[in-house]
């Protein structure tokens, strides 16, 4: 065992500065383990997100050494012994306490993205995938979801008036799994992925390639792939030229127009099953009870019920109407 | 996702960091050689191709990259224009005026170099977690960063040149008694070859060759040039190097011989 010495960013959105400990590390430990030593013997409110310790579950994002890594898949080998190590909040996202940022921004932009369109004439249960076909998407499926990526990247971490256009490499991930995906129905998504998520932003400089902790080929496999298809439909002149010709874009619109039918009817089921909604407009996560700073009442005397709030969120009642869900089993009659 | 911990209120301040950057590494070395590496390649490309002279080796055909294919009057009387002589003889006119402003933009457009001259000679930015030195940023969105996504008609043009190249590899096979063989026509086979990955190995090509396609099942044969070409890509960066440090050397050893500094080592003829 060794006494190494750690700099911790300390503070919240009102401010904060980095302070200096000396925490003891074991062989074989992680940054995360050392956070957790920290709390237990020398500072209990320190702040820290973390579930899993074990890389799966993207909850320990944080720069250490100015590098945005998982905490538990971070190593105390690779640094040098007399070196001290710096641990800083991701920096792209506002600052809840210490190393917890509010990673709003990332579901904002999750809802934001269209969903997987089921193919109209196929039956859940029914779909049908090679593996060969489905391969490519699979891999963006191994996303867990850290952040580090929307965190890295230089197009929102540098310039903060870009978030409302771009919606980071995750989503570009997104957007190439549907398109990709053998059953999608939708065939909008690259003019999607350069209107509204701006692809165009991206430069390909690699870095979310270069921080992702599944080692997801974001730039190679996503997002060059998806500027090509753009290029496809937006800036090549021979093929606007050939579905010009081959009235293909007509084709197409008509097609769009029938996906948007699609989406706002339910589909009605044969055999008296209930209508599905598949494109039924999500309702907006209601906020748990916080107090005027942002944080969440702790304790039971500030709390206005017993018990910790739902996870479902509170206005959630169980058990709840299967109508208005967008999941049937197949086989189900009411 | 179905519950936050705390209401989403406008925008709300980032951690008060101070630093620009707590990176620790030496994050400036990659930027740094690209920067040396590339202008010294762009220096020695240009001070070759305005020099007009020692491109071509009379005894065995070898004709440089940088020259081909020739299509002005001096090539003609060099006798190495192969596709005739097109253009007249001024200074400011490249040799191979219709390969070289393609070839430019091949590289100038390509993935891998927008990634390295983005990083290095732009700040844009110059490693990951290091804030890049402009104040707004509207990427590849608008006039003239748009124009990169011209890069697959550059490759069209690149294949194009890689046949020219390899045509010059074959006719090169030659010594005044017929047919020839020599260290110089292993530089030139070696350097096309390299040609050939590098423009195969373009993310443009993949998508053409079958990146494109949604149901690869239905398409055996074009999913097999895509694992191909895919394979190859993954080397992209490499070859990048690679080809520029090949060019550079088949031109510097046919300029050595043109220029009689080398004798050319022969295996036949």
């Amino acid at each position: 065992m060794t006494v190494r010495q750690f700099k911790v960013w300390r503070g919240d959105s009102a401010g904060g500065q980095l302070v200096n400990y000396d925490v003891d590390v074991n062989e074989g430990e992680v940054v995360l383990d050392v956070i957790h030593r920290l709390q237990a013997t020398q500072e209990p409110d320190l702040a820290c997100r973390w579930n899993c310790k074990a890389g799966k579950c993207g909850s320990c994002s944080m720069e250490i050494d100015g590098m945005p890594r998982l905490a538990c898949m971070t190593r105390m080998s690779t640094f040098e012994e007399n070196a001290s190590v710096t641990i800083t909040p991701l920096r792209t996202f506002p600052v809840i306490r210490d190393l917890v940022t509010d990673v709003t921004f990332n579901y904002v932009k999750a809802r934001e993205t269209p969903a997987f369109a089921p193919p109209k004439d196929v039956a859940p249960g029914d779909y049908r995938m090679q593996q060969v076909d489905v391969d490519r998407s699979q891999e963006f499926r191994k996303c867990i979801e850290c952040f580090l990526c929307q965190n890295t990247c230089h197009v929102v971490r540098d310039h903060e008036e870009n978030k409302t256009a771009f919606s980071g490499p995750r989503f570009f991930i997104r957007a190439a799994e549907l398109d990709m995906h053998p059953l999608d129905a939708r065939s909008d998504r690259k003019e999607y992925a350069q209107k509204e998520q701006g692809l165009g932003y991206c430069n390909i400089t690699k870095c979310c390639t270069e921080v992702c902790p599944e080692h997801i080929k974001i730039t190679d496999n996503a997002i060059i792939p998806m500027k090509e298809r753009v290029v496809d439909r937006r800036y090549d002149p021979l093929v606007r030229l050939g579905r010009k010709i081959l009235r293909r874009d007509q084709l197409e619109q008509e097609a769009v127009a029938v996906t948007t039918l699609h989406q706002a009817h339910p589909t009605p089921q044969p055999d008296g099953a209930a209508p599905i909604n598949w494109h039924r407009e999500l309702a907006p996560p209601m906020g748990a009870d916080v107090d005027d700073k942002g944080h969440l009442p702790l304790n039971e005397l500030l709390s206005d019920r017993v018990g910790a709030n739902s996870p479902f969120g509170d206005d959630v009642e169980f058990p709840v109407d299967p109508t208005k869900l967008n999941y049937y089993h197949p086989e189900q009659k009411h | 996702m179905t519950t936050t911990a705390t209401r989403p209120i406008g925008a709300r301040p980032r951690a008060a960091i101070d630093a620009k950057t707590l990176r620790t590494d030496k994050w400036w070395i990659a930027p740094l050689l690209t920067v040396i590496g590339l202008t010294a390649w762009v220096a020695y490309a240009t001070v070759r191709v305005f020099m007009h002279k020692y491109f071509w080796v009379e005894d065995y055909h070898y004709l440089t990259p940088f020259y081909s294919p020739c299509v002005t009057d001096r090539c003609a009387d060099a006798g190495a224009a192969e596709f005739g002589a097109i253009l007249p003889n001024w200074w400011i006119i490249p040799d191979a005026a219709f390969s070289l402003p393609f070839l430019l933009l091949f590289r100038l457009t390509c993935y891998y170099y927008r990634k390295a001259y983005y990083r290095s000679f732009w700040m844009s930015p110059p490693a990951c977690a290091v804030p890049d030195g402009h104040k707004t940023y509207s990427g590849e969105t608008r006039f003239p960063l748009i124009f990169q996504n011209l890069h697959r008609y550059a490759f069209y043009a690149a294949a194009l040149i890689s046949v020219v190249n390899t045509w010059d590899a074959i006719k090169a096979m030659h010594s005044p008694s017929g047919f020839g063989l020599g260290l110089g026509n292993i530089i030139l086979w070696i350097n096309v070859l390299c040609l050939w990955a590098y423009t195969l190995s373009c993310h443009s090509c993949r998508h053409i060759v079958g990146g494109r396609l949604k149901h690869f099942s239905q398409h055996p044969l074009r999913y097999r040039f895509w694992t191909f070409v895919s394979k190859l890509n993954t080397r992209h960066m490499g070859l990048a190097w690679t080809t520029l440090a090949t060019l550079a050397i088949t031109d510097f050893y046919v300029m050595a011989v043109s220029a009689g500094w080398l004798n050319d080592l022969r295996f036949i003829g």
